[in-house]
């Protein structure tokens, strides 16, 4: 059915090619379904949106017309969360064609993935899962890296994960190991502060110091978004990485030192389950495009 | 792929092994790879994965089986898929495609056997959910059916539009579905009366059709590339008011088929 209908595109209509709008310096929010006719009334031009590769892999329908919609019009980023790249088990080649071809169809300003997990054998765990960072895993991502730039023949954003555990068997700090996997596969980060927030106060480390220690030169992409609070087996707080909430303010402050280091990054809302309405979103996105129009100014100003 | 990969997950590769082992299996212990930071205990920060796992896999059910999740109740709902998440985890990574055999584990499932009904109205849902992903195509116009020449009508087939589901049921499956789909009230329902729907994305809207008597058979017929006359036939079969001409315009206005075309199987 899916080759058909590839079949049918290149038969009897010229591929879609869109608009290479510029996404540097822009706030931008994760797209739902649901606002696409709130995102088109308030005509607002100064934004991206980024959508989950996987929810655009079926042959056509509705998803197709929403995202070929807002691709007319807004940059995109399209991110991958099921790659597993973070998996010491080879990538799903089935699954890297239809990213491919996502990419090929959508030519996204911004293509990125995630440092982690998610199949095994032929399972799909559907979330993010860690791994332990060393020598064997250091090349094994690489490898996927490599793999999944080689296919859609440009280089990927990396996403460092939000974690509540560590591995007995890791030898190298996250940021190192996340320093040398940029180092060896040429592939741009995607820094998603909230992760790094959670971790942080997950693991007792100050993200701060995380922040001074990773490769920030690398960053193409930020992500911001809210989290949940629990609390672990000694009844100290535990953040749950939940895009569900308004981000925090210790997240924000943490979003203002990076931009203070790198500049106006392209940065993203993301809000992905408790979906508020669009003007809330869209609320949110602005104050991350205030942010990132002071730092441009600030930068401009300074020369 | 999986023993070849396997046996080079040796040494610091077994992780994922390990660390899955225990995802869907609550009465395992935390596996021993893992641990909190400064050896803090690792048991509740595991169990947030497992509760992910689960949960998104439960909550993807309800997104895509809404109608079902209403009859049951929300809790009675979740109970069962849990059930069925930790018996048939995905094997796909695009959740749309997963719990496509939900209504065949639904029809097993001993606390719904006082709604056989259920089984049906989730494979409609299923089925809408194929529907609205399936490939982009034309549907059939009456133009294309006044173009073909009337002594040849009965030799006509028909290429199925690829978005095109038929459920048949037993039961009063597609008055449930509808009743429930939408969460408006609705009034007394006799679910011993079978129906057969039709579901259909003619342009970006599914639309689930109830049949005719004789309309399943016919469809049916023509879904497997058999000619006009042979569909007809088949409906008359099994319901002898099948009305030729009422089907033809329903499945025309319904764009369950892409084009009509003389001769060799489509």
């Amino acid at each position: 059915m899916r080759q058909d209908f590839a079949a049918h595109v290149e038969s009897e209509a010229p591929a879609l090619r869109f608009p290479a709008y510029p996404v540097a310096g822009l706030a931008g929010a994760s797209f739902k379904p649901e606002h696409l006719p709130s995102i088109l009334a308030d005509r607002e031009r100064r934004r991206f949106f980024e959508v989950h590769a996987e929810n655009y892999m079926g042959a056509g329908g509705p998803p197709h017309r929403s995202l070929e919609i807002i691709r007319r019009e807004y940059p995109v980023s399209l991110h991958g969360v099921c790659m597993s790249i973070g998996g010491p088990g080879a990538l799903d080649k089935a699954h890297l064609e239809q990213f491919r071809r996502l990419v090929e169809r959508y030519e996204p300003a911004l293509v990125s993935e995630h440092l982690a997990w998610s199949t095994h054998e032929t399972v799909c765990f559907n979330d993010l899962l860690p791994l332990p960072y060393n020598a064997a895993t250091l090349g094994r991502v690489c490898a996927h890296i490599d793999e999944v730039q080689q296919a859609i023949r440009r280089p990927i954003l990396l996403e460092n994960p939000s974690t509540y555990l560590v591995f007995r068997d890791s030898t190298v700090s996250e940021t190192d190991f996340i320093r040398a996997i940029a180092k060896r596969t040429g592939c741009g980060l995607l820094l998603d502060v909230n992760n790094v927030f959670v971790s942080a106060t997950n693991h007792g480390f100050s993200a701060m110091d995380y922040l001074s220690d990773f490769p920030l030169s690398h960053v193409g992409e930020i992500h911001l978004a809210g989290h949940a609070e629990q609390s672990d087996d000694e009844g100290e707080p535990l953040l749950i990485d939940s895009h569900d909430a308004p981000v925090a303010d210790g997240v924000w402050e943490l979003y203002e030192f990076v931009l203070s280091r790198v500049g106006a990054i392209p940065t993203l809302i993301e809000w992905d389950s408790n979906l508020p309405v669009w003007p809330i979103l869209k609320a949110e996105a602005a104050a991350a495009q205030a942010v990132l129009d002071r730092r441009a100014r600030g930068q401009s100003d300074a020369a | 792929m999986p023993l070849e990969s396997s046996q080079r997950e040796v040494g610091p590769l077994r992780y994922a092994a390990a660390f899955s082992s225990a995802l869907m299996r609550p009465d395992l212990e935390t596996p021993s790879l893992v641990i909190g930071p400064n050896a803090k205990s690792g048991t509740k920060r595991y169990n947030i994965y497992r509760n992910n796992v689960t949960v998104s896999l439960i909550d993807a059910l309800a997104a895509v089986f809404p109608a079902v999740q209403r009859i049951t109740g929300v809790e009675f709902f979740r109970a069962m898929a849990r059930f069925y998440v930790r018996e048939t985890p995905p094997r796909s990574p695009l959740l749309f495609e997963y719990g496509h055999d939900f209504p065949r584990f639904v029809e097993r499932y001993e606390y719904a056997s006082q709604m056989p009904w259920l089984a049906d109205v989730a494979r409609i849902e299923g089925a809408w959910l194929d529907a609205y992903h399936a490939a982009d195509a034309d549907s059939l116009s009456v133009d294309d059916l006044a173009d073909a020449p009337s002594e040849r009508l009965a030799d006509l087939r028909f290429p199925p539009h690829p978005a095109t589901r038929i459920i048949r049921s037993r039961f009063a499956a597609v008055t449930i579905f509808a009743a429930n789909r939408t969460g408006s009230p609705f009034g007394e329902i006799n679910a011993a009366e079978p129906e057969n729907a039709l579901i259909t994305r003619p342009k970006y809207d599914v639309v689930v059709r109830r049949l005719p008597p004789g309309g399943a058979a016919f469809l049916l017929a023509l879904l497997a590339g058999r000619p006009l006359g042979a569909a007809v036939a088949s409906a008359l079969d099994v319901a002898p008011s099948f009305d030729i001409a009422a089907s033809i315009a329903g499945m025309i206005e319904a764009g369950a088929f892409v084009s009509a075309r003389i001769g060799g199987p489509p």
